[in-house]
């Protein structure tokens, strides 16, 4: 056919695929990872509103050391972080890789049975060495020497699995999304490693030292603490976007050169930018200015990702009306693009003398996960999970719906609170009076950012009611009588 | 393959009329669209200010570097510092030349302390004595003219530079609440009887017997440094018994607990760790909010 014209509306895209012979793909597992990815997301939006009010309740640590705020915070942030965007990645990843080149999963059923339980094994012994408090104290790192090695072994597992499969490709070029996937799992591999080099007491004990110490340490640390946003929660949310929302809208990628120029600027610029972490610290000048001046030109990169997902939808605007799915992605790009556009600003040194250790980094670190991450799931799971289940309707559109605005005002609470009171927090710690005294003293700040406490844990409240509505909604859809889809094409059998 | 080979180099996209890649990927095909020209140059822009930034600011790593404006953070911090000392140093200066009295006939002096006395109260004090001075089990009140070891001027600036029973200040205030029983001096009955008859100094006793016994026990124990109608001695920083002020719980559990296993709060000195205008800052404060005893 030289020189078709597709009119899209037409012959839908999907049809032209239907035409080849295609591989019996490993499906039965990614409905594993679609579960424990629901699953933790509402465990962890869970212990997230729990913490949120024990900032402003602070009777709700219990007591207990096993309830204290300090073992509960890092339980959220890994349980969101990875236990939630992490079985999300291992999803999407492993679904996409296969349609997109074609090619059966290297090793098959098995393979990604291994990846399931051995990488929620991880999460678990993580989880229960938080609450007992076994910790290396280092952010989004906690896990000690012996969960560290699992995680390496399986993380090694899941390159060969998810590299294999790309290698056994019949498609002659490699997709965008799973560039951004594959560069997710090797450099979260490098970072693992780089962060984690530790000597353990002993064969017997949880306790190690770190190799590193003093200002070496924590640069390393914010190297794989800013590189974990950069390629865990953006690089493979990324993938995760450039395969699901051409999907949804049913549209081709607005742009292949776009797509190539923001991947390779994304991914050299990313990796030099965690300096900004450490402004006005002790961290020598040099690095500090090297941080901000490679994360002011990351802003352009990262929104490369956001222009490709939103112009995909040219010509399918109208989708919005009636895809909940689809709003959820599109919300969640907007919500990318106000994060990195932030996160460019904060890092200015200027900006950062403000907002350093305030309320105004919990805020915009939440715009991304909840708006970014969460939505961009959201949206993922609406589409995906009935077509897992052979099912290609969504059992409540209208529910999906509601979801969708309790979400977002919960997020808008959440931002708008915390910004109100980071700024006021940055403010009031550099506030002098008129005779050349401090104005505030620590706690009177802590006494006035109560109110938006509580504002944020009721933001966090209506994102976990959200998150159960989706549950509700996702179980009566893959319940509901197959018969009654019959009519329409399912994914799994046209791709 | 041999579909990928059929097909044309580049389809057109009905709706845009951009030519597409002519790949495809699972249906999925991408537009053949230049980049954004605002994107681009945004990108570029960024690039040129990174570019600027590195040369005047500091980017080598070198000691010394410091780029073409000569800038270190540390720099910056003691400006910010030395800024800050000197837009206070005339009325600081004025405070170190008064005495305390001096300071109180002063208004402007008074006002300035009261300012900085309550910032240093904040940081330093606010954490054991509460936001008000309001005090918690086992950290007096200062916001009442109830004072263990005195409340003048010169009483207080005595306890905030040396502390009480400080470990590492040879001059700071020391006594000792003996362990009456876990020492052995008394028998737990004697104690209670004492405890009651504690109770009773302040009206509250309802157990006649046991205080009439406890009277002896207080007069060979405690009187010593309570006194011998409990009316305390600020020589030994022992408390008052006959009112209803209590540092450490005034029922009778609380009173027995102290009698049995004695109590030594401490407080830090703090000569070495605030200056000198600021303690006297903090005096004045603390005066004017405990009862301002002559």
């Amino acid at each position: 056919m030289p020189h078709d014209v597709i009119a899209a509306a037409a012959v839908p895209p999907v049809m032209r695929g239907a035409m080849r012979p295609q591989p019996v793909y490993v499906e039965t597992p990614l409905r594993a990872f679609a579960v424990a990815t629901i699953f933790w997301g509402i465990a962890g939006f869970l212990v997230g509103v729990y913490i949120a009010f024990q900032l402003a309740f602070p009777v709700l640590n219990l007591g207990l050391e096993y309830t204290t705020f300090g073992r509960l915070r890092p339980l959220h942030t890994s349980a969101v972080i990875f236990a939630f965007g992490g079985n999300a990645l291992l999803l999407t990843s492993l679904y996409v890789v296969q349609r997109t080149c074609r090619a059966r999963l290297l090793g098959g059923d098995d393979a990604a049975w291994f990846l399931f339980w051995g990488y929620n094994f991880f999460i678990v012994i993580a989880a229960t060495g938080y609450l007992l408090g076994v910790t290396q104290g280092k952010e989004y790192a906690e896990p000690e020497w012996y969960a560290d090695l699992w995680l390496t072994f399986v993380w090694v597992a899941y390159l060969v699995i998810y590299g294999g499969t790309i290698l056994r490709r019949e498609e002659p070029h490699i997709y965008v999304a799973n560039w951004f996937f594959l560069a997710f799992i090797i450099t979260v591999a490098v970072l693992h490693l780089g962060n984690n080099m530790a000597l353990p007491v002993s064969f017997a004990g949880a306790k190690s030292y770190g190799a590193a110490a003093g200002v070496q340490d924590a640069m390393i640390q914010w190297w794989y603490g800013h590189n974990a946003v950069g390629f865990f929660l953006t690089a493979g949310f990324l993938g995760m976007m450039y395969y699901f929302v051409p999907k949804q809208a049913e549209r081709p990628i607005y742009s292949y050169r776009l797509s190539i120029v923001h991947f390779w600027a994304l991914t050299f610029l990313y990796i030099w930018a965690g300096p900004h972490h450490l402004h006005h610290t002790a961290l020598p000048d040099w690095a500090q200015v090297l941080g901000m001046v490679f994360s002011i030109m990351l802003w352009m990169p990262s929104w490369g990702g956001m222009i490709n997902g939103l112009m995909t939808l040219s010509g399918a605007w109208d989708k919005l009306r009636t895809d909940p799915g689809l709003r959820f992605s599109v919300a969640a790009l907007g919500f990318y693009g106000i994060a990195t556009f932030e996160g460019p600003v904060m890092s200015i040194r200027a900006v950062n003398s403000l907002s350093h250790y305030t309320d105004w980094t919990i805020g915009h670190v939440h715009s991304g996960a909840l708006g970014w991450n969460g939505f961009i799931t959201f949206g993922v799971l609406y589409w995906l999970v009935p077509r897992l289940w052979g099912r290609t309707q969504l059992w409540s559109a209208k529910l999906a719906n509601w979801h969708f605005w309790i979400a977002t005002l919960g997020i808008l609470l959440y931002i708008t609170s915390m910004w109100v009171s980071g700024i006021m927090q940055g403010l009031m710690w550099r506030a002098y009076d008129h005779l050349g005294f401090l104005q505030y003293s620590f706690v009177e700040t802590v006494a006035a950012m109560r109110p938006y406490y509580v504002i944020r844990a009721l933001g966090g409240v209506l994102f976990l009611v959200g998150a159960l509505l989706m549950a509700y909604n996702l179980y009566r859809s893959v319940r509901a009588p197959r018969e009654a889809n019959a009519a329409l094409p399912a994914a799994t059998a046209a791709a | 393959m041999d579909d990928h080979s059929q097909r044309a180099p580049a389809d057109i996209d009905a709706v845009t009329g951009r030519t597409t890649t002519g790949h495809e990927w699972d249906g999925i095909r991408e537009l053949n669209t230049p980049l954004p020209k605002w994107w681009l140059w945004t990108f570029y822009a960024c690039i040129a200010f990174a570019a600027v930034w590195v040369v005047l600011y500091p980017a080598l790593p070198m000691t010394g570097a410091t780029g073409l404006l000569g800038h270190t953070a540390r720099g910056d911090a003691e400006r910010d510092r030395r800024e800050q000392a000197a837009a206070i140093e005339p009325m600081l200066a004025r405070l170190r030349a008064a005495t305390p009295a001096q300071i109180l006939a002063d208004p402007d002096l008074r006002g300035f302390a009261m300012a900085g006395g309550r910032m240093a109260f904040a940081n330093a004090c606010a954490g054991c004595h509460g936001a008000g001075g309001q005090g918690a089990p086992g950290f007096p009140s200062l916001a009442d003219d109830e004072w263990l070891w005195g409340g003048d001027l010169a009483a207080i600036e005595e306890t905030i530079r040396h502390g009480i029973r400080a470990p590492d200040d040879d001059a700071t205030r020391n006594s000792l609440m003996p362990r009456f029983v876990a020492d052995g001096m008394l028998t737990v009955a004697q104690a209670a009887d004492a405890a009651e008859y504690v109770l009773a100094l302040g009206g509250r006793s309802t157990d006649g017997a046991s205080a009439i016994r406890g009277a002896a026990v207080f007069a060979e124990n405690c009187a010593s440094c309570h006194g011998e109608r409990g009316q305390g001695s600020r020589e030994m920083g022992a408390p008052r018994l006959d009112d209803r002020v209590w540092l450490y719980g005034g029922d009778k559990a609380g009173i027995l607990r102290t009698i049995s296993l004695g109590r030594n709060g401490v407080m830090p000195a703090w000569e070495s760790r605030l200056d000198a205008a600021t303690i006297r800052m903090l005096v004045i404060y603390l005066h004017s909010l405990g009862g301002t005893e002559q």
